[in-house]
C-alpha cells in the first residue's frame, strides 16, 4: 500500500519530490555548518543538538536516496505538503523536527547519530550539494535572482550601485543591471523612500535599502501613513509590493544613534510585514519571498550577522513570510528569539544542555504578523516561555509577543512569561557598557534556570 | 697646555656657537611679531546675492604660526587616531578629517567662543579647534572615563557646552535645523552671536536643510550654513548627487558664497564676512571648497570611487598644512628647522595625550543608567532578568 501511495505521489509530484528531499537532505547539514561557523566561533556543537541532526544524518550518509530510509521520513513530510498544498518546494523549517514527535522512530535514527556522524563530518564539502557562501552573499544572490526573474524590481539606496552597497549586498549588481535598476540616490531617505512607494503603487517592485535602519526614521512618515495604509485606504487598489531592509541592531561601537532596533518603532503599522533573518538560508529565502510579496514587507538585517557561513541549496527556494523557525526542539522551555540573540540563545543552550536542561529554541523570523501556530504548538508542549531580544524592554517586539501569548495560550502557561530585552538606554560607546545594554548568553542561562525552578 | 687652551678656545667657540644656535632654536616656536602682513587668498571669492569680501587678508606673524601649529596638531591627531583604529582601540566608526583642517582653524580664527558651532560626525578637529584637549579626544574615542562624553558618546558625539560646541551627530543632515535653533535661542536673548552649521555635500541633499534655511530667512536668524564640500557622499561624487552642485547658490533667496576651503586665510576672511553679515542680515550659506584624503570613515579605503592620483595630486597642490608653511618661510617668519621643531612638538604632545588616555580606566557599569533622563526622575531600570532593581535612573 505505501508502494502504491507512494508511486501515486511521485507520479504527482515528482521533480517536487526531489527537489523537496534534497532540500531536507541539504537542510540537515546546516545546522552542523551554521554552528562550526557561526558568530561565535570556535564553539563545538552541542551534543544535543546532533540529537536532531544526526536524525538526518543517517539520511545523509546514503546520498543514494534509497526509498527504504527515506519512507520512514516521508510520511510526516507529504502530510505536510499535502495539507500545504504546496505548488513548489517551500521549505517548512520545521518539516525535519516532525521526526521527534514520532517517538520510537526518532529514537532508532538518534541512537545512530553518533557512528554516522563522524562519517558525514568526514566527508569532503565538495561532495555536499549546494555552495557556502556568506550571508550578505546569499542575501545578494537572493536580489540577483529575483532581479533576473522579474524586470519589475530594482533597488534603492545609498552607494548601492557604483560603490557595492556599504556592506557589499548590492555588489555588482550595478554593472550587470544598469543604472535605472540599481540607483544611487542623494542622502534623502525621506524622499527616496517616499519615491521607492510611488513606484510600488504603479507595480514596479523597488527594494529600499536604509544604510543603517537607524536612517530610515527619516522616512517614517512615508513608511508608516503611505507604505501601511495605502493599501487600505484606497480600498484595496493600490498594492505597495515594497522591500524595505537594511542592517540594524548593536554592532561594535558604533554609537547610540547608530545601534537603533527599529522593529519596536515600526511594529504597530498596520498593512506592513516585518521579516528578521538570521542565516543565509532565511536571508536569501526571506528576500526572495519579501519581492514576491504584495505587501509591503520590512526586512531586518543585523550588522553583525552579514559574515556568517552556511551551506545553502543551489535551487530556487523561498522561506515563507509568516513563519518561524525552529532552531532547537526541546521539553523543557521555549526560548524565542529572533536575529543576533539566536546565536546568544544557542551559546546559552550549548550551557543549559550540560546543565541538564533541554530548551526548544524558536527563531521567530516573522515580526509582524507573529507565527502563533508554531509558538502555540511550543508553548502548549513545554508550558514555559522565555523571550529573548535585542530590542528595548519598553514597547520591544518582546513585549508585544508577551502580550499575544498570554492572551491566547494562558491556560497552557505554568510560570509568567520571561522577557530578556535590552536596557532602556542609548546604546553607549564604550565596549563594556556596551556589552552591558544587550542580553548576554548568561543571563539567559540564569533565566532558564529560574524559570524551570 | 697650548693644546689645552686650543682645545677649550675651539670648544669654548664650539660652545658658543651651538649657543648660539640654540638659542635660536629656544626662541619661543610661536612668534609674538604681530606686525601685520598682507597675504592675497588662494583664489578670488564667488558670490551669490551679496557683495564679494576682499581677496587680500590681514594677518600676522603670530595668527600664521598658530594657524600652523594647530593644523599640524590635528594633522597628526587624526593620522594617530587611524593608527589606533587600526589596532582596535578605537572601534566602530571613525570619520578622520585630515584634509579640512584648514576649515576649523580659519573659522575658529574669525569668531569667538560666544558664537556656537554645530557640525556632523567629521568633529574631532573641530573639537580641538574649540578648545577640546587631546586627552578627551582620545580618551572618547577609546571609550575612557576622561572621554568628553564620559565615553558613552564616541567618535561621533563630541560636545563642548561651555565654549559653545554643539556636536558630533550621527545622522546626516539632522544637526542643520539644530544649527537654525540654536540660532534663534541666539536671536531670541539678542547675544550679538553667531551660529555655524557646518554640513557636507552629502548632506546638502537633505530635505530638512532647506526647511530650516526656509526659516531662518523668515524669522532673519543669525545662521551662518557651511558646507564642507569635500566633493565625496561616502562613496559618491557630487555631481551623481546633486542636480546643482554649486551648493552655495542652493539657498536661492539666501545669499551664498564660495571659499576655497584649503586656504586658512580665506576660510577666516570668509567667516568674518558671514559672522558681520548674518548679524545685520540674516542666513548666508558658505561653501568650503575642501578635500579628504581618506576614505569617508575608517572602514572605506577612499580609493574605490576616486584615483590615488587625485588624492596625491590635491595634496601635493592644495594641502592646507603646505600652504601655510610655505608662506611663513617665504615671509620669513619661522625657519625651516623650527616648523620641524613644531612638528615635532605636536607629535609628542599627541603621543602623550594617547598613552594618558590608555591608561584611562573604562566608563563603569553603573554609567550605563546615567544621564539617560535630568535628575530627579527616579525612574526604576531592572536588570535583563527584571527581578532585581538593578538601579534608579538619576
Amino acid at each position: 500500500m505505501s508502494l502504491k501511495f507512494f508511486a501515486h505521489f511521485l507520479f504527482i509530484f515528482q521533480v517536487y519530490i526531489s527537489v523537496f528531499l534534497l532540500i531536507i537532505h541539504l537542510q540537515f547539514h546546516f545546522f552542523e555548518i551554521a554552528f562550526l561557523f557561526y558568530f561565535f566561533a570556535g564553539a563545538k556543537p552541542m551534543a544535543a543538538i546532533f540529537q536532531g541532526v544526526g536524525a538526518a544524518a543517517t539520511l545523509s550518509s546514503s546520498p543514494s536516496n534509497s526509498f527504504d530510509s527515506n519512507n520512514s521520513v516521508f510520511s510526516p513530510l507529504t502530510s505536510f505538503s499535502v495539507r500545504r498544498g504546496a505548488s513548489f518546494a517551500v521549505v517548512r523549517s520545521d518539516g525535519i523536527l516532525n521526526l521527534n514527535p514520532k517517538g520510537r522512530r526518532a529514537q532508532q535514527l538518534i541512537s545512530n547519530a553518533v557512528a554516522t556522524k563522524a562519517d558525514s563530518a568526514a566527508s569532503s564539502s565538495s561532495s555536499k550539494p549546494g555552495h557556502e557562501l556568506l550571508l550578505f552573499e546569499a542575501l545578494q544572490e537572493g536580489l540577483e535572482e529575483e532581479m533576473d526573474r522579474d524586470p519589475r524590481v530594482c533597488v534603492m539606496g545609498e552607494d548601492v550601485g557604483h560603490y557595492g552597497g556599504s556592506y557589499k549586498v548590492t555588489k555588482g549588481l550595478a554593472e550587470k543591471f544598469g543604472d535605472l535598476r540599481v540607483l544611487d540616490t542623494p542622502i534623502a531617505e525621506n524622499s527616496f523612500t517616499g519615491m521607492g512607494i510611488g513606484a510600488a503603487m504603479t507595480g514596479l517592485r523597488p527594494v529600499v535599502e536604509g544604510m543603517n535602519m537607524g536612517f530610515l526614521l527619516l522616512a517614517f512618515n512615508q513608511i508608516s501613513n503611505n507604505c501601511g495604509m495605502l493599501h487600505y485606504t484606497s480600498g484595496g487598489q493600490f498594492t505597495i509590493p515594497i522591500v524595505i531592509r537594511g542592517p540594524g541592531g548593536v554592532g561594535r561601537q558604533l554609537g547610540a544613534e547608530h545601534s537603533q532596533r527599529l522593529e519596536s518603532y515600526f511594529q504597530s503599522i498596520p498593512g506592513i510585514q516585518m521579516v528578521a533573518c538570521s542565516t543565509p538560508y532565511n536571508a536569501k529565502g526571506l528576500m526572495k519571498a519579501a519581492i514576491r510579496s504584495e505587501n509591503p514587507v520590512i526586512l531586518f538585517e543585523h550588522v553583525l550577522l552579514y559574515n556568517l557561513k552556511e551551506r545553502i541549496p543551489d535551487e530556487d527556494y523561498i522561506c515563507n513570510l509568516e513563519e518561524a523557525e525552529m532552531v532547537r526542539p526541546g521539553e523543557h522551555v521555549t526560548i524565542l528569539t529572533y536575529s543576533r540573540m539566536r546565536y546568544h540563545v544557542m551559546q546559552a543552550a550549548k550551557t543549559l544542555v550540560n546543565k541538564g536542561y533541554d530548551p526548544e529554541v524558536i527563531d521567530i523570523r516573522s515580526l509582524k504578523p507573529f507565527d502563533l501556530y508554531t509558538i502555540g504548538n511550543s508553548v502548549k508542549k513545554t508550558h514555559r516561555v522565555l523571550i529573548v531580544e535585542e530590542c528595548m524592554r519598553t514597547g520591544g517586539i518582546g513585549a508585544s509577543l508577551t502580550a499575544a501569548i498570554t492572551e491566547n495560550f494562558n491556560d497552557y502557561l505554568d510560570a509568567p512569561i520571561m522577557c530578556l530585552s535590552s536596557q532602556d538606554v542609548p546604546t553607549p560607546y564604550a565596549g563594556t557598557l556596551e556589552e552591558v545594554t544587550v542580553v548576554q548568553p548568561a543571563q539567559i542561562v540564569t533565566a532558564v534556570e529560574q524559570l524551570c525552578q | 697646555m697650548a693644546l689645552s687652551q686650543l682645545l677649550s678656545s675651539s670648544s669654548r667657540s664650539g660652545n658658543r656657537l651651538k649657543s648660539l644656535s640654540s638659542a635660536i632654536s629656544l626662541r619661543h616656536p610661536i612668534s609674538t611679531d604681530t606686525t601685520p602682513i598682507t597675504v592675497e587668498t588662494s583664489v578670488p571669492f564667488t558670490s551669490h546675492q551679496c557683495e564679494v569680501p576682499s581677496r587680500t587678508v590681514q594677518t600676522n606673524a603670530k595668527e600664521l604660526l598658530t594657524f600652523f601649529r594647530d593644523m599640524a596638531l590635528m594633522r597628526r591627531m587624526e593620522i594617530a587616531a587611524d593608527s589606533l583604529y587600526k589596532a582596535k582601540l578605537i572601534r566602530g566608526f571613525c570619520h578622520l578629517y585630515d584634509g579640512q583642517e584648514a576649515v576649523a582653524v580659519g573659522m575658529e580664527a574669525a569668531i569667538t567662543k560666544k558664537d556656537s558651532i554645530i557640525t556632523a560626525y567629521r568633529d574631532h578637529c573641530t573639537f580641538i579647534a574649540r578648545g577640546g584637549t587631546l586627552l578627551e579626544v582620545f580618551a572618547e574615542l577609546m571609550g575612557r572615563q576622561a572621554g568628553c562624553s564620559r565615553g558613552k558618546g564616541g567618535s561621533m558625539h563630541f560636545y563642548k557646552k561651555d565654549s559653545n560646541f554643539y556636536g558630533g551627530h550621527g545622522i546626516v543632515g539632522a544637526q542643520v535645523p539644530l544649527g537654525c535653533g540654536l540660532a534663534f535661542a541666539q536671536k531670541y536673548c539678542k547675544d550679538e552671536a553667531v551660529t555655524f552649521a557646518l554640513y557636507g555635500d552629502g548632506a546638502a541633499n537633505q530635505g530638512q536643510l532647506f526647511e530650516a534655511l526656509n526659516i531662518s530667512a523668515l524669522w532673519d536668524l543669525p545662521a551662518i550654513l557651511v558646507c564642507e564640500n569635500n566633493h565625496y557622499g561616502m562613496g559618491t561624487a557630487e555631481w551623481r548627487a546633486a542636480k546643482s552642485p554649486a551648493y552655495y547658490k542652493r539657498g536661492d533667496y539666501v545669499p551664498g558664497l564660495k571659499v576655497d576651503g584649503m586656504d586658512v586665510l580665506a576660510v577666516k576672511q570668509a567667516c568674518t564676512f558671514a559672522k558681520e553679515h548674518a548679524l545685520k542680515n540674516g542666513p548666508i550659506i558658505l561653501e568650503m571648497d575642501t578635500y579628504r584624503y581618506h576614505g569617508h570613515s575608517m572602514s572605506d579605503p577612499g580609493s574605490t570611487y576616486r584615483t590615488r592620483d587625485e588624492i596625491t595630486g590635491v595634496r601635493q597642490e592644495r594641502d592646507p598644512v603646505e600652504r601655510i608653511r610655505k608662506l611663513i618661510l617665504s615671509h620669513d617668519l619661522a625657519t625651516e628647522k623650527e616648523l620641524k621643531d613644531t612638528e615635532k612638538e605636536v607629535r609628542k604632545e599627541v603621543d602623550d595625550a594617547i598613552a594618558q588616555a590608555k591608561e584611562n580606566p573604562v566608563p563603569d557599569s553603573s554609567e550605563l543608567f546615567t544621564n539617560v533622563y535630568a535628575k530627579g526622575l527616579g525612574v526604576e531600570s531592572f536588570g535583563a532578568d527584571r527581578k532585581e532593581v538593578r538601579a534608579t535612573l538619576p
